[in-house]
């Protein structure tokens, strides 16, 4: 009793763990389960265009640095001539050039790639409450005006900023309101006016600059967001449709009223940016994240081998599903076939011929070469040389074959490798001395059984999804082994017993 | 479908997958395999024990003795070539006399002393093994049956299988060669099986390529209702090989020679399942009562002999 659990606990265990592997690695990783699924990821990119003053230029730009609801894939910097220092901290990020001399028109490009990350993150420091901002009258008495008169129409923080944004675009402003939305330092810049307001009441806010990713934009010009702290968490408002919440896919490049950019000893002569849309398989999106992270599923990933040991792993992790059918049909339906994992072995070869190809070749040559076995049975040759002779009959014969198909023009005969033509001179001698011991009819069933495995297994292993699955997910050998370990108490009748039977059972 | 699988079920029809998994892996060590598989180790083994066996005329292990294989052959009439690691029947040679320079077998056909030794060279060299591993030949005594049996085997060596569960005999069968066997008592090769009642030693039912069959297709003699000569003793000797082979799931094969009288040809530690189909009945509800007892194994022959006689066995009882 103690063995029976001992072995279920051992199958379940493993099939358990593969699965659950498997659904970390999808669900944390965003390892797809199908392949050829393609993600969009987004080419942020920014151009500088600097014509140098005499002597020494430094240009200094801010990156994105946390970006809420994105992640960063890659970055690339692109500066003939300029020394390129980046400097990072928990919330910032910049990128300084420098170079002591420059001549003539300088372009700078900084290009970064972004993917829609899952999982928040507060995205500035906790704000300290900034100070009352002292304004010059009649300024201030509007701002005290305003300002008790959203309160009164308020309940916390997130509503009072809301009713800010709101007034601030009010088609109609109050008196209060339009002085402000007239005054040259703060005429179209709403951001502003609301984080002087937002001030007053001692609201910490902060000022949002980014993108909204969604097609490519040739000529992407930076949105404003207002942000406004309620002592948790940040909270964003769209300072123009008073909107709440950051939009999908808003890349937050940088914090602050100040440029993006800025540069000494040389004139800015332009500043673009452009937002470029990008498909990307899954996989190596799910990858190249993997390894950002530096999860152990990009470590142990089949895709970090070399591409030669990737295309054998490719398919050596499918004979274990080729292996699980085997076992499937011999212990559950029962089917007859030579050896054990010949069939396996088979349907590796038919990779390399097709099916419809492999059938057609496996019979001509395993039938010919059966002919040929049974007239040297006549010469009386011992059992070692016999079998080699049917070896080197099975390369003529197919030496033939392919000399043959290549001059009608059909190609099959062509792709014959070294694997299939060992297994097809395994088969004659296995179909031979079957032949020979129990009869031609067994030895036809027993073919014919190994044929139908080796197809169905063929079928299985070159099925896209299952290629994918297995690869992606080689943990997935686990689970094999876990149903292949069930499979291997299973002591229920087999199909062909129910079959075999069938007559016992309507006597008893 | 489901159906016929609760009706088997119930019946405790065995099937392949439970025999291996329940009672071949759990019953039958691994290291007593060689001694039932090689079958000069078992003769000699079962020898030792005081089981009478077909006689051992020569055992050829090398290419080298074919010589000393020829001087032996020519003075023998009748005899039987084995694969000693061979399985099922296959590689068997039986002549039945000389005719000439020549032997006759069962088939009508004559064999050539090289047609022999070619016969023989393809098993050193493996052909019948299971593995393909170099065999050894074994020449034993042809087995002459005793002509009791003849009414129902009138060709051919017929057989008697008992399968011997922990010791104790649990169901029986007769397998009677016919022309179209080939001479061989190979149900594959076609056969009849013949279930054996328990406590009485009588021909049950018969099946023939899962046909049942009443009549030999030869001879239209019946084949049902047989009473075989000297039950008690077939059971008795199938139950001693246990002893000297413990084998807990152990098929036993046994012949009645004319002169020797019942001798034991091999022993089988995969016994196939066609024998529930001849006795019509499921070995799972009598390797059922023998797993219930208290340490069967512990009995002794004539007490383990005696629950397969007095119809202690389930589906045995006096008909």
């Amino acid at each position: 009793m103690s063995r029976s659990v001992h072995w279920l606990v051992v199958s379940l265990t493993l099939v358990a763990v593969g699965l659950l592997l498997v659904a970390h690695k999808h669900f944390s990783l965003g390892y797809p389960l199908k392949p050829g699924e393609i993600e969009e990821s987004w080419t942020a990119e920014v151009r500088l265009v600097i014509l140098p003053e005499a002597g020494p230029v430094k240009v200094e730009l801010a990156l994105p640095a946390v970006t809420p609801g994105l992640g960063l894939l890659h970055e690339n910097f692109i500066s003939r001539g300029y020394g390129l220092t980046t400097e990072s901290n928990r919330w910032d990020r910049g990128a300084i050039w420098a170079v002591r001399r420059a001549s003539q028109r300088q372009l700078l490009y900084y290009s970064g790639v972004f993917y829609a990350d899952r999982g928040e993150q507060p995205f500035a420091p906790v704000p300290s409450y900034p100070e009352i901002p002292e304004l010059p009258e009649p300024f201030d008495t509007a701002m005290q005006s305003i300002v008790d008169d959203v309160r009164r129409q308020s309940a916390d923080i997130a509503s009072f900023a809301a009713e800010m944004v709101a007034r601030i675009n009010s088609p109609s402003p109050s008196e209060e309101m339009a002085l402000f939305l007239g005054s040259p330092e703060y005429r179209n810049n709403p951001v502003r006016i609301a984080r002087t307001l937002l001030a007053g009441a001692r609201i910490p806010t902060e000022q949002v600059n980014g993108f909204t990713l969604t097609a490519t934009e040739r000529r992407a010009r930076p949105e404003r967001l207002l942000a406004v702290h309620n002592g948790r968490q940040w909270l964003f408002f769209d300072p123009e449709s008073g909107r709440q919440g950051l939009p999908q896919n808003f890349l937050v490049w940088w914090r602050g009223e100040q440029p993006v950019v800025t540069v000494e000893g040389a004139e800015l002569q332009d500043l673009s940016w452009s937002i470029r849309r990008n498909e990307l398989g899954a996989l190596d999106l799910a990858e190249q994240r993997a390894a950002r992270h530096d999860a152990w599923a990009s470590r142990f990933s089949m895709l970090e081998l070399p591409v030669q040991a990737q295309t054998v792993y490719a398919v050596l992790l499918l004979v274990p599903v080729g292996g699980f059918i085997m076992v499937l049909m011999r212990n559950v339906i029962g089917l007859r076939s030579f050896g054990t994992f010949m069939p396996v072995l088979i349907a590796l070869a038919f990779r390399e011929t097709g099916l419809i190809g492999g059938l057609v070749l496996f019979s001509v040559v395993v039938s010919s070469g059966l002919l040929l076995r049974f007239y040297l049975e006549k010469l009386r040759l011992l059992l070692v040389p016999r079998l080699t002779a049917v070896l080197i009959i099975v390369v003529a014969l197919m030496v033939t074959l392919s000399l043959f198909s290549h001059q009608v023009g059909w190609d099959i005969g062509l792709s014959v490798g070294l694997f299939p033509m060992v297994i097809i001179a395994m088969v004659i001698e296995r179909m031979s001395i079957v032949w020979e011991e129990r009869g031609p009819h067994e030895a036809l069933i027993e073919a014919a059984g190994t044929a139908l495995i080796a197809s169905l297994a063929f079928y299985m292993m070159t099925r896209e999804s299952i290629q994918h699955m297995v690869f992606v997910f080689p943990e997935l050998l686990l689970t094999v082994l876990g149903l292949t370990l069930l499979m291997g108490r299973y002591s229920g009748y087999r199909v062909s017993e129910l079959i075999r039977f069938r007559r016992l059972a309507k006597e008893l | 479908m489901i159906g016929l699988v609760r009706k088997l079920r119930a019946a405790g029809v065995l099937g392949i997958n439970a025999r291996n998994a329940k009672y071949v892996l759990e019953h039958n060590p691994r290291r007593l395999y060689p001694l039932v598989d090689d079958k000069i180790l078992c003769k000699a083994r079962l020898k030792a024990h005081g089981i009478a066996v077909p006689e051992q005329l020569g055992v050829v292990r090398g290419q080298y003795q074919a010589g000393a294989l020829a001087r032996r052959l020519r003075t023998l009439e009748a005899f039987a070539i084995k694969p000693a690691m061979g399985t099922g029947g296959d590689g068997v040679l039986v002549t039945l006399g000389k005719r000439g320079k020549d032997w006759v077998t069962p088939g009508g056909e004559l064999l050539t002393l090289a047609d022999i030794q070619y016969h023989v060279s393809g098993i050193l060299a493996g052909m019948y093994s299971l593995a393909g591993q170099l065999d050894a030949a074994l020449v034993e005594a042809l087995v002459r049956t005793d002509p009791a049996l003849h009414p129902i085997a009138p060709q051919g060596v017929p057989d008697i299988r008992v399968i011997v569960f922990r010791g104790v005999p649990v169901m029986a069968m007769m397998r009677l060669p016919t022309r179209r066997s080939g001479g061989k008592a190979n149900l594959h090769q076609g056969a009849i099986g013949a279930g054996i009642d328990m406590p009485s030693g009588r021909t049950l039912s018969a099946v023939m390529h899962h046909d049942i069959v009443t009549q030999h297709p030869d001879t239209g003699a019946p084949v049902t209702e047989f009473q075989l000569p000297g039950w008690q003793d077939l059971i008795r000797l199938s139950a001693r090989c246990f002893d000297a082979v413990p084998l807990g799931y152990l098929g036993v094969d046994m012949v009645l020679d004319e002169q020797h009288g019942p001798l034991v040809l091999e022993l089988n530690a995969r016994p196939g399942l066609a024998i529930q189909i001849a006795s019509r009945s499921g070995l799972q509800h009598r390797l059922a009562y023998v797993d219930q007892l208290e340490n069967p194994e512990g009995l002794s022959v004539d007490a383990r002999s005696a629950l397969a006689l007095n119809g202690a066995l389930p589906g045995t009882a006096a008909r």
